[in-house]
């Protein structure tokens, strides 16, 4: 690689040729704000329009000032990031952002962690002149049930624009319009429940304003425990416990799993219990059903269809739904873990309390937005009352325990209640990319070839890479395994078995990058990708300090079959445990 | 919960896929497709859109963004009888925005709509090149020069049948 030399204020460095202005000046340790530019390279993500042109910075020889983002160093060149010419130009240019931009922001729900108002208090913003010029737009504010959008905070970055269509190839959102009427929304106008959007929510995760956020639930579950006539019970996904920390100033990857059962108790949940515990019931049916699929394959039956892919992501559902309806036979029909939570508790847990359905509320913790439209989906309701109530994400259940005045570090550990709150550590890696199809793979394994694993963790099956290949030695037989994160990459898999390339016998999908740990509820990551894998590492972790590793040995769930449900697959685990799935996608009807 | 249902004629689709394949299906060649779409079909509605979206293998969302970006694709059919006004820098400052209130006024509609009898719609335009009659308003093929306010009831009458 070619190598330049070029001087960022009093720093004179070498960097390679095409690097711009603005990674040569962090390589330099110094900082340039940006707003609109987002680069995640290690999940493809390099989005650079220029558009807001804060991160503008004087390079000698030039008349104009450069937007460091998307200028490229040339050998020789000289750059400053902070003359007075620079400060007072930025300060223009925030002025001119703020004055189409509402001013509510003691109550927008991005308030303390938006990218834009921390901006304003970085450039020392103190007054937006022209507001009287500026027409601000006055969209319909857009209620879907996960994802709230509220355009005229819009600042039009195109950010969620590009995760939406190059991250995950859905193609829900574009800019429309121009001027101060431009906004960024599904076509013509719908509403995001009516287009194709999965409710993956990356594009929340990224949105620098309050203009997307997570259509907040906190409410409804401060009035749930405050009820008297109410049982309510909570579930904790694995992802959270790696995240919630990072709200509370932790730095990312702390596990925080005891102190967070502790906060829940203290906001008086009467039964804190485990989505794992789920998840390792997910293994039995799941991994039940490849079996079962598998050996009907190897026997030559012309019938069944392989791979089987997971469904244990509410967003990736959505997307095969709308996109790939014809394939709705291939996913196994394995409910999500937190489904399958939900299914259990309002019948053989409510029983066991001598509880009524309609007065157990469920929660769930959840890294995830989709959970959210997961939950309100008349397939998991029985008479109308949903198997899960409602579904917080990471952030809401930090903003809830920071309401109570808890500061979560200085907590006691504790532990999950029981039965629905023990788990192995085959549940916990559900949270990492690769982990379900690694969890299955230890039950299957023993099921298949009778024998005990003679090393638990899969290394083969870990990693970052968007999409993945392995192989696992079943007592001779080589089972072909695929793993992708991100729907982009899920495509790519499903074109390959639509179009008869694929040769895995086992799928593995998530939505989100890195799974469910990079979430689209999960703490704003700020476009640090190393946070998601520090998450990943947590998550291995807690993994690893597990007693039982592996689903099928979990007692609790080898009880739950004893006393209730038989065994995988049985004709109640059908009724309870599974589902089946919709053509959503549109259709041009020719009249 | 799913996305708009299209209802267009069989001769319809026919054409517009006719038209993709002119530019070759190419994504890049949207802007293209869509002005010759426009050209034959008058405006781009919904059902319109979706096929061109589905044949160029682009997203729905992103040919509504085009349609909403550029001002010469409209959405809806043009009036029996299309009104533009010059909003030129000429027009303008002899009062064009003046005149232009009284028609939206008249006639009930905003810029780019059509009224509800399909007689007429309401367009701006940039600079027709008779800054000498400022302000100028366009009726179909008819030019009309320094037009008020006062004058717009007179226009008009001219139309009603
Ligand atoms: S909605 Fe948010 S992420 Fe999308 S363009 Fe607007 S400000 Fe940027
Ligand atoms: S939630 Fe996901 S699919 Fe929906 S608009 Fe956002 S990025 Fe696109
Ligand atoms: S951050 Fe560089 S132009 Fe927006």
């Amino acid at each position: 690689m070619e190598k330049i030399k070029v001087k960022i204020d009093n720093h004179t460095l070498e960097v390679e040729k095409g690097t711009s202005i603005l990674n040569a000046a962090k390589a330099a340790g110094i900082y340039i704000p940006t707003l609109c530019h987002m680069e995640m390279k290690d999940i493809g993500i390099d989005h650079k329009p220029g558009g807001c042109r804060i991160c503008s910075v004087e390079v000698s020889g030039r008349r104009n000032l450069a937007p460091a983002c998307a200028t490229e160093t040339a050998d020789g060149m000289e750059v400053n990031t902070h003359s007075m010419r620079v400060i007072n130009a930025r300060r223009t240019i925030m002025e001119f952002i703020l004055s189409d931009h509402p001013k509510d922001c003691l109550i927008c729900p991005k308030s303390g962690d938006c990218d834009l108002q921390n901006m304003a208090i970085k450039l020392g913003i103190r007054q937006i002149p022209g507001q009287e010029f500026a027409a601000m737009s006055t969209y319909k504010t857009d209620e879907s049930p996960s994802i709230i959008r509220d355009l005229d905070k819009c600042i039009m970055c195109r950010r969620c624009e590009t995760m939406c269509n190059d991250l995950q190839t859905v193609g829900a959102l574009s800019a429309f319009n121009r001027g101060f009427m431009s906004a960024v929304g599904p076509a013509f106008q719908m509403d995001i429940e009516d287009s194709p959007c999965t409710f993956c929510g990356q594009c929340v995760a990224v949105c620098p304003t309050g203009a997307l956020t997570e259509h907040d639930h906190t409410r409804d579950v401060i009035n749930a425990l405050a009820n008297p006539k109410k049982t309510v019970i909570v579930q904790t996904a694995p992802a959270v416990r790696a995240a919630l920390g990072e709200e509370f100033g932790m730095p990312a990857g702390t596990l925080v799993t005891g102190q967070m059962v502790t906060a829940l108790r203290e906001l008086g949940f009467h039964y804190i219990f485990d989505t794992d515990f789920a998840a390792d019931l997910t293994i039995m049916e799941e991994g039940t059903e490849f079996l079962d699929r598998l050996t009907k394959f190897l026997n030559g039956d012309k019938e069944v269809k392989m791979p089987i892919l997971t469904s244990c992501c509410p967003a990736w559902v959505n997307f095969f739904e709308h996109n790939f309806p014809e394939m709705k036979d291939i996913p196994s029909t394995a409910r999500s873990p937190q489904q399958m939570f939900g299914s259990i508790a309002k019948t053989y847990f409510a029983d066991k309390i001598n509880v009524k359905r309609e007065d157990l509320v469920v929660v769930s913790i959840m890294p995830c937005l989709a959970k959210k439209y997961e939950a309100q989906r008349d397939e998991f309701k029985v008479n109308g009352n949903p198997d899960v109530d409602i579904v917080l994400s990471t952030r809401e259940l930090a903003r809830l325990i920071k309401q109570a005045n808890l500061n979560l570090a200085n907590l006691p550990e504790s532990d999950f209640d029981h039965p629905l709150g023990e788990s192995t550590g085959a549940a916990v890696i559900f949270g990492v990319t690769g982990g379900v199809i690694e969890a299955a793979t230890r039950t299957a394994y023993e099921i298949y070839t009778g024998k005990s694993l003679p090393r638990i963790s899969f290394d083969q099956l870990r990693g970052f890479e968007g999409i993945r290949a392995a192989s696992v030695d079943l007592n001779g037989f080589e089972l072909k395994i695929g793993i992708a994160h991100g729907l982009g990459n899920a495509r790519k898999l499903l074109e390959d078995i639509k179009a008869g390339r694929s040769e895995f016998h086992a799928i593995e999908i998530m939505s989100c990058p890195g799974g469910c740990i990079g979430g689209g509820g999960q703490p704003l990551h700020h476009n640090n990708t190393d946070i998601l894998k520090a998450r990943i590492q947590a998550i291995y972790s807690e993994d690893d300090k597990k007693v039982i590793r592996k689903s099928h040995e979990n007692p609790y769930i080898i009880k739950l079959y004893e006393e209730f449900l038989g065994k995988p697959l049985s004709h109640k685990s059908h009724e309870l445990l599974h589902t089946n799935y919709f053509d959503r996608s549109s259709k041009i009807e020719i009249s | 919960m799913s996305r708009i249902k299209v209802k267009l004629k069989e001769k319809d689709v026919l054409k517009l896929k006719e038209i993709c394949k002119e530019f070759n299906n190419e994504p890049g060649e949207l802007i293209n497709v869509l002005h010759r779409s426009q050209e034959h079909f008058g405006y781009l509605p919904a059902e319109i859109q979706e096929v061109v979206a589905q044949e160029l293998n682009i997203s729905l969302a992103k040919v509504y963004g085009v349609v909403t970006f550029y001002s010469f694709f409209t959405m809806v059919p043009k009036g029996k009888h299309p009104i533009s006004i010059c909003t030129g820098t000429a027009c303008y400052v002899r009062g064009a925005e003046n005149v232009l209130h009284e028609f939206k006024k008249q006639l009930k509609i905003e810029v780019g709509q059509t009224t509800g009898d399909g007689k007429f719609s309401l367009s701006c335009l940039r600079c027709v090149g008779a800054c000498g009659l400022a302000p100028v308003v366009m009726i179909g093929e008819k030019t009309y020069g320094r037009v008020s306010p006062d004058g717009v009831a007179d226009i008009l009458k001219e139309y009603a049948e």
